[in-house]
């Protein structure tokens, strides 16, 4: 089995990331109730005894003895590492696990990634390296941030780079939470634009998030809770957003229910690599079956159901319900409707109690309703891991390679460009060794070419589907 | 007469298990319908063929487990140890930590020459333990990455290595809509691959599994699970010992060396026109029929109907292409049961659907660079393609 290293960057990063170890640590406690040092936490975790002094004390098999988690904590601010390291999860991290600095970066991607960069690069290729020797097999990187502020965006896209040259062979998938047209950060369209060059050069895989979906799932969940409609109780521990366990209780962090959605959307996506399954489906599969042409790497995604109620039965119908769920547009973790875009290709993960031949009927009902791209007319991507998430009987993650990502990316060119027109905010920019107009430009082209390719395919939606002429033999 | 099998990749080993559980529970059935003499001999000749004798008493099956990650396999023999009745060997399992995904070239110019000497190692091991060897039977899928692309180097290194043993590949044809998204380029690779290396390709499709399920079982929520077992009843009444000889109680018929291949006729192929598709057919043309019956009343079995020359194609014989095994024993508590094993038209159409959308897929170069990167490129697609349409084209002038 392999081991993936998670690289927490930034405030947004940190908090998600922080998130994200919680669950982790739950999920594994509740499967693994021997306390054995397994394979499956050894994917996320590396088994530590705490008595030994130094760099050694790594344990390979046998009891848990202290987890430590296989992270990267990078930020350039030290309020919120600091607050980790002083909370419930202090003892998974390893102080030598983290790189921060004081006066942050000022939400300008320029000091994030040049002057951060370079001030920094040594440091951060040595826990990098440090992290990966701990690992038996690394398979994959993942990159937690945000893409309108300045650390998250510019040092995250940064180490991009890096991970790159330095580990060629090791899978980079990006978490990056995208700002909302509502975002108080006033340059974060040119802190975005200048990272999704780097997202589209240096990233194998994205998964773009908006905070304004996150927070719509959130109200839904809210109102479903406290209107009463529901008959029976939602079981304990059931929300996609709960982490301690009450239903009831009020969030104290508005940030923190978010947060867990995407913390257990990491979760979900690992699941069938860590656990078994009829039908497992590891992170390199990923890469392979839905990213078709290397540039088109965002991947779109929707987690269901939010919650599980009481009754212990689950009928069918509800759990069609989870599948019809999965492709509206109220479940996607950006804006975006799926169903009315063309899919490239798509993947259905599967955790619990589900078997083909669910997954088999619900892929039949669905098809119809959706546009597949003329040469995957069933690009269909299925696992079966038989591990339930915490709290639920079973669950759904899917993952799309879909047109409906444009709009986002349109909208985020267009709000760069009100403020690139009147030259708004830019000397900060310019101000930064390294950082000319041009640099600018050839990220808006970067940008312009992905929305491109999009329109391209888009156009195809309407095309009959033709087959191309057969080879012809000489029999 | 034994055989070692090789289960490659989550569906090969998966399967693999299944069908060992179903070739002992049966030869261990108490109601054989037949004499106890005549059990005795079914047992001991199912046993040879096998497994083969652990110290304890527990047999072991003649297995090699290859998988590129380890959860499958660590599952599959904990599942066989546990069962108490027969187990795989200790050393017969061949594991790494990161597996192929889902991609053909990485199996096939990764994995295979990385691990070749390992893993034909292991199968050398079980071959040595075969007083006589029958031949290899590969269980694989042609979806995903290991069991397609490991096993058809696998399945190479065999034809170089035991040349003069029979080969017969089990094939997993995966669901029409996708379990992988690549899974057509997978399957056009490795069907051509095997094409040149392998003796015979046995194919069960898991549309067609899930099928019986559901209609013929009516099994209400149908996992991986009750598909394998299917196949492995399927294959274990092909499988177990039957008569060689009419009346004779040695069960010596070597499964593997039935007339898979055929023979054209000696004064050549009749010239053959433009292939066509359309050509209102009523029977799928058969190149070769094996009926297998067991149980009762099998000397007495009716089997005209396979003998009409209506079902084979004009330039063979239904003398020469039919072919009947019988025994008395009966298989797993069926008081009769029939089996058919058909080289016939019936795949040109899933096979020609699988080609068609890979090419497709092709023509777009869609997903390409997934395979370039590890070795394999657009001319080795291309010589997939042409070997294919080369097998459709054959089969349907028949």
């Amino acid at each position: 089995m392999t081991q993936s290293v998670v690289v927490q960057v930034g405030q947004c990063g940190n908090q998600i990331g922080c998130c994200f170890w919680d669950l982790a640590l739950r999920e594994h406690a509740a499967v693994n109730q021997k306390g054995i040092y397994d394979e499956a936490i050894s994917s996320f975790f590396r088994n530590v005894d705490t008595r030994v002094v130094g760099d050694g004390g790594s344990i390979s098999k046998g009891k848990i003895c202290s987890l430590k988690a296989r992270a990267v904590l990078i930020d350039m601010e030290e309020g919120v590492v600091n607050e980790i390291l002083q909370g419930p999860l202090r003892d998974v991290f390893d102080s030598k696990q983290l790189i921060t600095d004081i006066s942050g970066s000022g939400n300008n991607w320029a000091v994030g990634h040049k002057v951060f960069g370079s001030l920094y690069q040594e440091q951060i290729l040595e826990k990098l390296r440090k992290s990966a020797e701990h690992c038996d097999c690394l398979q994959c990187f993942f990159i937690i941030h945000s893409m309108g502020g300045g650390t998250g965006s510019g040092l995250g896209t940064f180490l991009l780079k890096l991970l790159e040259d330095e580990f060629p062979e090791v899978y980079r998938f990006v978490t990056s939470v995208y700002p909302s047209g509502e975002d108080d950060v006033i340059t974060s369209p040119y802190n975005s634009i200048l990272a999704m060059k780097e997202l589209n050069e240096h990233a194998d895989c994205v998964l773009p998030i908006d905070n304004q979906s996150l927070f719509d799932i959130i109200s839904k969940i809210d109102l479903m809770v406290n209107s009463g409609k529901l008959g029976t109780t939602i079981k304990p521990k059931s929300l996609v957003t709960s982490s301690a366990g009450a239903v009831k209780k009020r969030h104290q962090k508005p940030f923190d229910a978010m947060n867990n959605i995407v913390a257990n959307l990491l979760l979900n996506l690992t699941s069938s690599a860590r656990f078994e399954g009829s039908l497992n489906m590891d992170l390199n599969e990923i890469s392979m079956n839905l990213v078709p042409f290397p540039q088109l790497h965002y991947l779109v995604s929707s987690l269901t159901p939010l919650y599980t109620l009481a009754d212990v039965n689950i009928p069918t119908r509800r759990l069609d319900q989870m599948f019809s769920d999965a492709f509206s547009k109220d479940h996607q973790l950006i804006r975006a409707d799926p169903k009315h875009s063309l899919y490239l290709a798509c993947a259905l993960m599967l955790r619990g109690n589900v078997q083909v031949s669910d997954l088999r009927r619900n892929i039949e009902r669905l098809k119809p309703s959706l546009q597949f791209v003329s040469w995957n007319q069933e690009g269909w991507k299925t696992s079966l891991c038989s591990v339930p998430p915490v709290g639920h009987s079973h669950s759904l993650l899917a993952l799309a390679n879909n047109t409906c990502v444009k709009p986002t990316f349109m909208e985020l060119k267009e709000r760069f460009m009100r403020l690139y027109k009147k030259k708004a905010h830019l000397h900060h920019y310019l101000q930064i060794e390294g950082m000319e107009e041009s640099s600018f430009m050839e990220a808006v082209s970067s940008l312009s070419g992905l929305i491109e390719e999009y329109n391209q395919l888009d156009a195809t939606k309407s095309m009959p589907v033709e087959d191309f002429p057969r080879l012809s033999i000489a029999v | 007469m034994s055989i070692v099998t090789v289960q490659l990749g989550q569906c090969g080993n998966q399967i693999g298990f299944e069908v060992f559980d179903a070739l002992y529970t049966d030869s261990h059935c108490p109601q054989g319908l037949c004499s106890k003499r005549e059990n005795e001999a079914y047992q001991a000749s199912c046993k040879e063929r096998f497994f083969s004798e652990e110290e304890n008493g527990v047999p072991v099956a003649r297995a090699v487990l290859v998988d590129m990650e380890p959860k499958v396999t660590n599952q599959t023999l904990s599942k066989a140890a546990q069962s108490g009745r027969w187990k795989y060997g200790q050393h017969s399992c061949f594991c790494q930590k990161q597996g192929s995904g889902n991609n053909w070239a990485y199996g096939y110019s990764v994995h295979g020459p990385r691990h070749e000497e390992s893993i034909m190692n292991l199968i050398q091991k079980e071959v040595e333990k075969c007083d006589s060897l029958s031949g290899f039977f590969i269980i694989m899928s042609m979806a995903g990455g290991t069991g397609s692309g490991l096993g058809a180097f696998v399945t190479q290194n065999l034809q170089d290595q035991y040349s003069n043993s029979l080969k017969m590949n089990q094939i997993i044809w995966p669901y029409g809509t996708g379990e992988v998204i690549v899974q057509n380029y997978n399957s056009i690779l490795t069907l051509s691959h095997l094409y040149r290396s392998s003796d015979a390709l046995l194919v069960h499709e898991n549309d067609a599994l899930h099928k019986i399920c559901a209609k013929l079982m009516n099994i209400k929520q149908i996992s991986f699970s009750d598909i394998n077992q299917v196949l492995a009843h399927q294959l274990g009444s092909v499988f177990q010992p039957t008569y060689s000889v009419e009346g004779s109680c040695h069960y010596r018929r070597n499964p593997l060396g039935i007339d898979w291949q055929v023979r054209p006729p000696l004064s050549g192929l009749p010239t053959l026109g433009k292939a066509s598709l359309n050509r209102g057919l009523h029977f799928n043309m058969s190149i070769a029929n094996l009926v297998i019956l067991r149980g009762k009343d099998v000397h007495s079995a009716d089997l005209g109907g396979f003998k009409d020359s209506a079902l084979y194609t004009s330039w063979l014989e239904p003398i020469n292409a039919f072919n009947v095994w019988k025994t008395q024993r009966a298989f797993s508590k069926y008081e009769k049961s029939a089996a058919l094993v058909s080289n016939s038209q019936f795949l040109l159409k899933p096979l020609d659907t699988i080609v068609g959308k890979a090419w497709n897929m092709f023509a777009s170069k869609a997903y390409i660079h997934q395979y370039t990167k590890f070795g394999i490129e657009e001319e080795d697609f291309l010589d997939s393609f042409t070997l294919l349409e080369q097998v459709v084209a054959s089969y349907c002038n028949l």
